[in-house]
């Protein structure tokens, strides 16, 4: 086990990837954020409360979106779907998907795919955490990227929140 | 994660865990629901017949819907206009249609076990849309679906099933999953309507007083009285069975407290259930018509996923 990120370093990382979005994002009225389920939430919900510490009355919306039924190996396993919660409109805004490890990209080809059924954004971007290089099977690239590694298909990255796992860290397993 | 069954014949087959994941799963399904596009493309490499050998409006269209909503392709057959009235036995009819590379069967049939049989002799996952007697597990878990909606949770929580249990599906698969998860039953009616040794074999507590039952319960589930079934007489007149047994406002204003009317439909007003009654908003008739749609697709999903399987 090899760790990637200590707690203050997560920390750091988390607060940049905000800082990155506040500053690409002019108009945070039209910029919607959405935590892909289940894990990607943990981040999400940093970054937003991030955001917002630093943008007072910015009217940046958040949603989570779960992709269980947009994935594309329904019949290898089954998955447990978890909640979808986008209740604003997403036609014309600007869409920020977050995600924790970055991989093959087929969980973000299947969030794209179910993010177009609530409407048609003028942009979607994408931030990750952790960005596996060289394991992609799709062509979807990162926007913002917490950290990049490189890693083998054995490996294993866990992504550790405090509120969940009781401690803060990502780790290579 | 998934489910004990590779078919959903009835409830009696299901474990507590089963349940739990597919009320969860439809939790889930109802939220696409109410998406600007109601459509998820998860099902879209599985095709679904079915297979209506009764008569039926909602839970054939709801099905169908499910089906559509999950990117599903879908064959309609009825009994009627088919070559079952030729003569075709039920197990020539299916395989024929396998044979066209069906992946699974939602059957309806007047045969009590009928879709246990399908499951035997062939190799596509079935799902009881009611049969005969015997059981209408969709049905059940929507009912379960919409308590819990309301309710929370349905541990605990005390449901009086009333009116024709002897020849109610819907009753048998909604006691099943009523004591499996954790609720109160009772079921009220007339004698002649519920059949001897109901408590001992079913831990349900039987109640031929319907003032009573209603003043035990949280939720009235008001079964249809089933013209259709009933070869004898079991009692003199629709008139009296109303006066005796009919769900009626007045009845429901004198309790104590605001419980739940649901009814699996179709309703025969002024029977089982007067007009006043099942359009307050007490009913909750077309939030279970609602949810139909949303149990179905996490049934349809849960077994699709299973399909392929040994």
């Amino acid at each position: 086990m090899k760790t990637i990120l200590s707690g203050d370093q997560l920390a750091i990382t988390i607060k940049r990837l905000s800082h990155q979005i506040l500053e690409n994002c002019a108009d945070l009225s039209d910029t919607c954020i959405i935590g892909i389920q289940p894990r990607g939430i943990w981040l999400s919900d940093r970054i937003v409360k991030e955001i917002r510490a630093n943008a007072p009355g910015a009217a940046m919306k958040y949603g989570v979106l779960d992709i269980t039924f947009y994935r594309d190996d329904v019949r290898k396993e089954l998955h447990v779907a978890n909640q979808t919660d986008i209740s604003f409109s997403i036609e014309n805004k600007k869409v920020i998907l977050i995600d924790d490890v970055l991989y093959t990209g087929r969980t973000i080809r299947a969030a794209m795919d179910a993010l177009l059924d609530f409407g048609r954004p003028a942009k979607v971007e994408l931030c990750v955490l952790i960005d596996r290089r060289f394991s992609r099977q799709l062509p979807i690239q990162p926007d913002y990227t917490g950290k990049s590694i490189d890693s083998i298909i054995s490996q294993r990255v866990k992504v550790c929140w405090q509120e969940n796992d009781g401690k803060d860290e990502v780790v290579l397993l | 994660m998934q489910l004990s069954t590779k078919h959903l014949l009835g409830i009696r087959d299901l474990v507590p865990q089963d349940i739990q994941i597919i009320l969860d799963t439809a939790t889930q399904f109802k939220e696409v629901l109410q998406r600007p596009i109601k459509k998820v493309p998860s099902l879209r490499d599985v095709t679904i017949v079915n297979l209506f050998y009764e008569n039926s409006t909602r839970t054939r269209i709801s099905f169908e819907l499910a089906e559509k909503r999950l990117s599903a392709d879908t064959i309609n057959f009825s009994a009627s206009g088919s070559s079952v009235s030729k003569g075709e036995t039920l197990l020539d009819t299916v395989n024929n249609i396998l044979s066209m590379k069906v992946d699974m069967v939602v059957m309806r049939h007047s045969a009590s076990g009928a879709p246990h049989f399908l499951a035997k002799h062939i190799p596509a996952a079935i799902v009881n849309a009611g049969d005969g007697i015997n059981e209408h597990p969709t049905q059940a878990l929507l009912d379960a679906f919409s308590i819990r909606e309301r309710l929370g949770t349905l541990e605990g929580k005390k449901i009086a099933i009333i009116g024709d249990i002897m020849h109610s599906r819907v009753a048998l698969s909604n006691i099943y999953l009523l004591k499996k998860m954790g609720a109160d039953v009772t079921v009220a009616g007339p004698p002649t309507l519920i059949p001897k040794h109901m408590a001992e074999s079913f831990d349900v507590r039987v109640e031929y007083d319907l003032k009573k039952a209603l003043e035990w319960c949280d939720v009235a589930n008001v079964l249809r009285i089933q013209l259709e079934r009933q070869n004898q007489v079991l009692f003199s007149s629709l008139r009296e069975y109303n006066l005796a047994y009919g769900v009626k406002k007045s009845l429901l204003d004198n309790l104590d407290k605001e419980i739940l009317v649901m009814h699996p439909g179709p309703i025969n007003r002024g029977v089982e259930l007067d007009s006043d009654v099942a359009d307050s908003k007490q009913s909750i008739i077309l939030n279970q018509v609602e949810n139909g749609v949303a149990v179905r697709m996490a049934v349809l999903y849960l077994l699709a996923g299973r399909r392929g399987e040994g």
